[in-house]
């Protein structure tokens, strides 16, 4: 019998809906109100403007700050899964006195709040060098997303049933072959699901971006935001934060529907036996 | 193509159990050895050491003459087929066959192609070549992997259990072609299976496990005529061996339901016992009503009740209560442990003629040929009248 949708299920849908979407609708309203229109006190712009938009696309903070966001984030990314793939497997076939403890050292570090840390990293890195460069941040990024990707990915690995790999060395593959062209892929999506959750990290944080960098050269969008102001200094800087906030949310947009499948799969993947 | 030969070998496990006890095997090139034994009794451990995923404890293991003890699975150029197949799921049916040969690196794709193409042809896969292994069916996987065993030039065949996920009448269309494929293609094999009817069909000769030790290795017929010991009598055979209580004094040979005289050679090998056990296949006794006179003449006759019967069409099954001493009870308890099933009473089993008219709870007339009988000491389980035994041709 296919069950059929109740007006009440149908109500509490269209009230979730509008409670997740309604701050995003309004900040694309807001970035579409031209100058002193965003003073309308009203929902909607009394005339569609794509000024904000202009604006933000000739301030070189803000460029600058998009370059900076998306080399540092795919970097960290990369770094992140590429390292924790490896380290996964292991954790997951190898039996290496002081497994248990590196697993949970590294569910440690997540727990650590990123706040905490900031100071003395602060610190490090003017002394070392690394103070607002890339560098200074792909390091942070990318150790606080492994251990997520860690734990994703070598539940993964553990699902993967061990005939796969003695099946391959069988058929003449050498460790690396079996890892690289049997276990990577059968654990794809476990390798996207980590990737996209480290990719949201470093996308998304503010924290070290504005502590660990000082000028164009590192600082990312989250905290180029913050530096904004208006086409003049006399003008409120709420339409084009708003505009800045919507082109950044457009990647993770992007990168949510083109892997949502895979995202899904990742996601209840580790939960039942394939 | 290579002989395998494995010596003195064990497997040991950090706890001291011996998985694998001193084991020796002659596995002649093109021989189709096959490792049978309940399960835990070490012939999965014992092919996966020859493949190389298992490391051996101690003795050596030779492959075409040369020792392979320490050489990678690559490197032993051994082809294995899993019990659950172990499919590559990313990987198409081609794909999947083609995997070893590409992992060499010294065929071009054209090379692969024909390959690939004849062995599909072998397999009659041809069809399903482009789909993924989860669109097939069981026995379907199951040729995918064989068709990834043949395709490249193996020095051997590995079967670790390839037919126990299939169902019967698959298994035992699968069999015959396994059968057949090695026959033609000339191949050493080492084949594990728990299953004896398996064993039987398939094997040049058959190996018989028991806890990590050798019992026998002989031609499927001198198993089923000759077993060395009470373990091998009870585990070839189906429905297995019936175990009786025995004592011989004189030439009189003394079961719970009859007396009789053996011949002069068997009383010599016996000498005089309070206690031994006699066994008997079922198959081997008849409706004394149906027999001719002469071979009557032969026959040790009995009367007793039957408690039920069971048709099968080609024969009739009839089963036969009698009373036993504590001691062999225990004793045929522990074997029936070891062998995997459940001896619930003290029964002769008696597979009889399908024309035959004995039916539930009727006393019936059986008849035996006490020639087929074979007497096993009850301490140490060894066949006392091994050697007396006449082969079946």
């Amino acid at each position: 019998m296919k069950r059929r949708e109740g007006p009440w299920t149908i109500l509490g849908a269209v009230l979730i809906i509008a409670w997740a979407l309604a701050p995003v609708v309004w900040i694309i309203s807001l970035s579409l109100k031209a100058g002193d229109d965003i003073n309308n006190n009203k929902f909607w712009p009394t005339k569609f403007s794509t000024e904000n938009y202009e604006t933000v696309f000739n301030t070189p903070l803000f460029t600058s700050a998009l370059r900076n966001s998306i080399g540092i984030s795919l970097l960290a990314t990369a770094l992140s899964v590429a390292i924790a793939t490896v380290a996964a497997y292991a954790i997951a076939r190898l039996d290496f006195p002081g497994k248990k403890t590196v697993l949970s050292i590294a569910l440690a570090i997540a727990m650590f709040p990123a706040v905490s840390l900031v100071g003395p990293l602060f610190n490090i890195w003017r002394s070392v060098g690394l103070y607002d460069t890339w560098l200074g941040l792909i390091i942070p990024y990318m150790s606080f997303t492994l251990p997520l990707s860690l734990w994703t990915l070598s539940a993964f690995f553990r699902e993967i049933p061990w005939e796969m790999e003695e099946a391959a060395q069988m058929d003449g593959a050498t460790p690396w072959q079996a890892f690289r062209k049997v276990i990577v892929p059968l654990a794809a999506p476990g390798v996207f699901t980590a990737a996209i959750l480290a990719f949201f990290f470093a996308w998304n944080d503010f924290v070290f971006g504005i502590s660990l960098t000082s000028t164009d050269a590192a600082r990312p969008v989250p905290a180029a935001l913050a530096f904004f102001t208006g086409a003049s200094q006399f003008q409120q800087p709420a339409g084009a934060i708003s505009a800045a906030a919507v082109v950044v949310t457009i990647p993770v947009v992007v990168l949510v529907l083109l892997f949502q499948k895979k995202i899904v799969a990742g996601l209840t993947n580790g939960a039942v036996k394939g | 193509m290579a002989s395998i030969t494995v010596k003195n070998v064990f497997k040991e496990y950090g706890d001291g159990f011996k998985a694998v006890n001193d084991i020796s095997l002659e596995i002649a090139d093109g021989e189709l050895m096959i490792l049978v034994g309940p399960s835990g009794c070490g012939k999965s451990t014992l092919l996966r050491m020859i493949a190389g995923l298992e490391d051996i404890t101690a003795g050596d293991l030779m492959i075409g003459g040369e020792r392979a003890n320490e050489k990678a699975p690559r490197d032993r150029n051994l082809a294995m087929v899993f019990q659950n197949y172990a499919l590559y799921p990313h990987l198409t049916v081609y794909e999947n066959i083609a995997f070893p040969l590409r992992l060499n690196g010294k065929y071009s794709d054209e090379q692969i192609r024909a390959k690939v193409d004849e062995a599909a042809d072998t397999l009659e896969l041809k069809e399903h070549l482009e789909r993924k292994p989860s669109q097939l069916s069981g026995g379907q996987r199951q040729r995918v992997a064989m068709g990834r065993a043949i395709v490249r030039e193996a020095e051997a065949f590995l079967f670790d259990e390839p037919l126990s996920n299939l169902d019967a009448k698959l298994r035992g269309q699968m069999r015959t072609e396994i059968s057949r494929l090695q026959r033609r293609m000339g191949i050493t094999t080492v084949y594990v299976t728990h299953d004896q009817t398996e064993a039987m069909t398939l094997g040049d000769r058959v190996a018989v496990l028991r806890k990590g030790v050798l019992q026998q290795v002989d031609t499927p017929r001198e198993l089923y005529t000759r077993p060395i010991n009470l373990f091998v009598a009870g585990f070839i055979g189906s429905p297995p061996m019936n175990f009786v209580p025995a004592s011989i004094a004189g030439r009189t040979v003394t079961l719970p339901f009859v007396s009789f005289d053996v011949s002069q050679e068997v009383a010599t090998a016996l000498g005089e016992r309070e206690l031994m056990i006699a066994g008997i296949r079922p198959e081997h006794f008849e409706d004394a009503d149906m027999m001719d006179e002469g071979k009557l003449a032969q026959s040790v006759t009995f009367t007793d009740h039957v408690d039920v019967t069971e048709w099968l069409g080609n024969e009739l099954f009839a089963y036969v209560p009698f009373e036993t001493t504590a001691e062999v009870h225990e004793n045929l308890k522990g074997l029936a442990r070891e062998l995997d099933s459940e001896s619930l009473r003290t029964q002769l089993v008696v597979a009889l003629d399908a024309a035959s008219r004995i039916g539930d709870g009727q006393d019936a007339k059986l008849a035996f040929d006490p020639s087929k009988m074979h007497f096993f000491d009850p301490a140490s389980g060894d066949n006392l009248t091994r050697d007396l035994a006449v082969v079946a041709h």
